[in-house]
């Protein structure tokens, strides 16, 4: 069965907030209706948003990492917001595992929204339903749009290339071969949700190379003149000087 | 997580109400059962009955005010096969309904009531049960899912419904008031017992999801730097009752002192008068507004770990 989900690159993302800006305004577009902003150029805005990029700061100073960290609804696949809803309007999809709100069976109670754990439910002020995240189901299998834009949004805009869009339950997509080369992870998995959508972590970005490997092994200098020892100091055994 | 007000009226008056109705209901089934004339208990029957179904109306009508479409609350019926909240929903008009379907047969006499009232005095039960699971059944917001939220429920409801029929008693001068103020006061006490034990248990709660596991960084030591918005948002409304550690003594000895202490020692000094019945009815009901409020508000939701600091 499809599991379709987001992955996010962690060692990626630079925090620049296009995914967040594009999202909502292909989400405030659709037929669905606006994602409402309230008091949008007051002192105190708010309003409606599937996806925010947060920044936390990891470790002590100096020695400090700045970790962006997009959010956005995980596609659980046991997503603890679906059986509690009283109405049905809230279900995940049998197809392709995404989490949807019915808005016209909404009754505005808010319950989903106690039971997700991350605080991807967006209560929408103004058309008084609950919103979240719909991975672009506008978008993906629009056969108005050209084939390469069939993709959420969020993943469009991505300049660094930091969110991948696929089928996690496919093995050879490139969404399960990130997870399983580059140890994706679940957020909270200790609460059973089983999310969708996996994190790749933050990685030490180093040159495994070694200095030997800078030297050309053909370098005419180790034939016509003896070769500088200093720099090979472990392969000092090999030559007999 | 934010009390919301609507769900603190529902909850305390159809509890003062479902409480009132099986208390009434005992008596009238015990009384009947001893052969006393039913015509001497039909009116603190009937009279109970119908508060308890005014309560309910009540309660029913704030709950209303909860909803962003309150247009298209009867579709809440439809998802009672996966959730307590939609279980509510049904539960509580059906025991409405039986409870005006007794209110009828009582009020005619007929043998028939018996067996409603017992229809009614089983959906009670339900309803208590089904108002309690909906926040058991939330098993991320700790605090609340345990068995303990149904008995307080539970008990809570009974105390204010007793306290209540003590005082309808006390009015119509009925021999059953003496006994009902000694149960209200040991249901008080009861509840008192449990919502200590249950405050007990979420002082102890251990810490099960950190910042740690929120974003998947295993350092023992982060601090968030901003959350995506910098004037607030629905998850800085909803999940946090945003007062201080203060509101919460306040509530937790309004609950002490209102809903528990005062009631007792009216209950306990007061000769089962009429006045002192309903006085403590009423700050009992006040002292259980409290406790809700303190329900909530100790309620910690782990998407708060999220929402830390706005920049």
């Amino acid at each position: 069965m499809t599991q379709l989900a987001l992955i996010i690159d962690l060692n990626v993302c630079v925090g620049c907030h296009a995914c967040v800006t594009n999202c909502k305004q292909w989400n405030t577009s659709g037929a669905a209706g606006p994602l409402s902003d309230l008091n949008a150029y007051g002192a105190d805005p708010n309003g409606t948003f599937f996806n925010r990029v947060q920044t936390f700061e990891v470790g002590e100073y100096p020695g400090t990492q700045t970790v962006h960290f997009p959010k956005s609804c995980l596609h659980c696949e046991d997503p603890p917001c679906v059986p509690v809803c009283p109405t049905g309007a809230s279900y995940k999809r049998v197809e392709d595992g995404v989490v949807l709100v019915d808005y016209d069976k909404c009754i505005g109670c808010k319950y989903c929204s106690w039971a997700c754990p991350y605080g991807v439910r967006e209560f929408d002020e103004q058309r008084k339903v609950m919103t979240k995240c719909t991975l672009c189901v506008d978008r993906i299998y629009n056969p108005a749009l050209p084939e390469r834009e069939r993709k959420p949004s969020c993943v469009l805009a991505c300049p660094a290339n930091a969110r991948l869009f696929g089928d996690i339950h496919d093995p050879e997509s490139e969404v399960s071969r990130a997870i399983r080369e580059q140890g994706g992870y679940q957020l909270m998995p200790e609460l059973g949700t089983n999310p969708s959508n996996h994190y790749l972590p933050r990685r030490k970005s180093e040159l495994r190379i070694r200095a030997d490997q800078l030297e050309r092994v053909d370098n005419p200098r180790l034939i016509d003149t003896l070769p500088d020892t200093t720099r090979y100091a472990p392969m000092n055994a090999d030559y007999d000087i | 997580m934010r009390p919301a007000f609507s769900v603190i009226l529902l909850t305390t008056l159809i509890g003062a109400g479902q409480g009132l109705f099986l208390t009434l209901f005992a008596v009238d089934a015990i009384g009947s059962l001893r052969g006393i004339p039913t015509a001497e208990l039909r009116s603190f029957a009937v009279v109970g009955s119908v508060l308890s179904l005014c309560l309910c109306a009540l309660g029913l009508v704030a709950s209303f005010f909860h909803l962003g479409h309150p247009e298209r609350a009867w579709r809440a019926a439809a998802g009672w096969r996966t959730s307590w909240l939609s279980r509510e929903v049904v539960a509580l008009p059906a025991f409405m309904a039986s409870v005006a379907g007794f209110v009828m047969a009582r009020h005619a006499d007929s043998p028939a009531a018996l067996w409603i009232g017992l229809g009614a005095a089983s959906l009670a039960v339900v309803l208590f049960v089904c108002t309690g699971m909906v926040y058991v059944s939330i098993r991320i917001i700790r605090e609340w899912a345990s068995s303990l939220t149904v008995v307080n429920y539970a008990l809570l409801g009974m105390a204010s419904g007793a306290t209540l029929a003590a005082a309808i008693a006390a009015f119509l001068d009925s021999d059953v008031k003496e006994g009902l103020v000694l149960g209200a006061m040991a249901l008080i006490a009861a509840g008192l017992v449990t919502r200590g034990a249950s405050l007990i248990r979420n002082a102890r709660l251990p810490v099960k999801s950190t910042l740690q596991t929120a974003i998947g960084v295993k350092h023992p030591k982060i601090v968030q730097r901003s959350q995506g918005a910098m004037g607030g948002s629905f998850n800085t409304r909803e999940f946090f009752h945003g007062q201080g550690a203060d509101a919460l003594r306040n509530a937790l000895l309004g609950f002490l002192a209102l809903g528990c202490v005062v009631p007792l020692v009216l209950l306990a000094f007061g000769f089962a008068s009429a006045v002192t019945c309903s006085v403590a009815f009423s700050t009992q009901f006040v002292g259980l507004v409290a406790e809700r409020w303190l329900f909530f508000a100790e309620a910690r939701h782990p998407q708060n770990l999220y929402y830390q600091s706005i920049a």
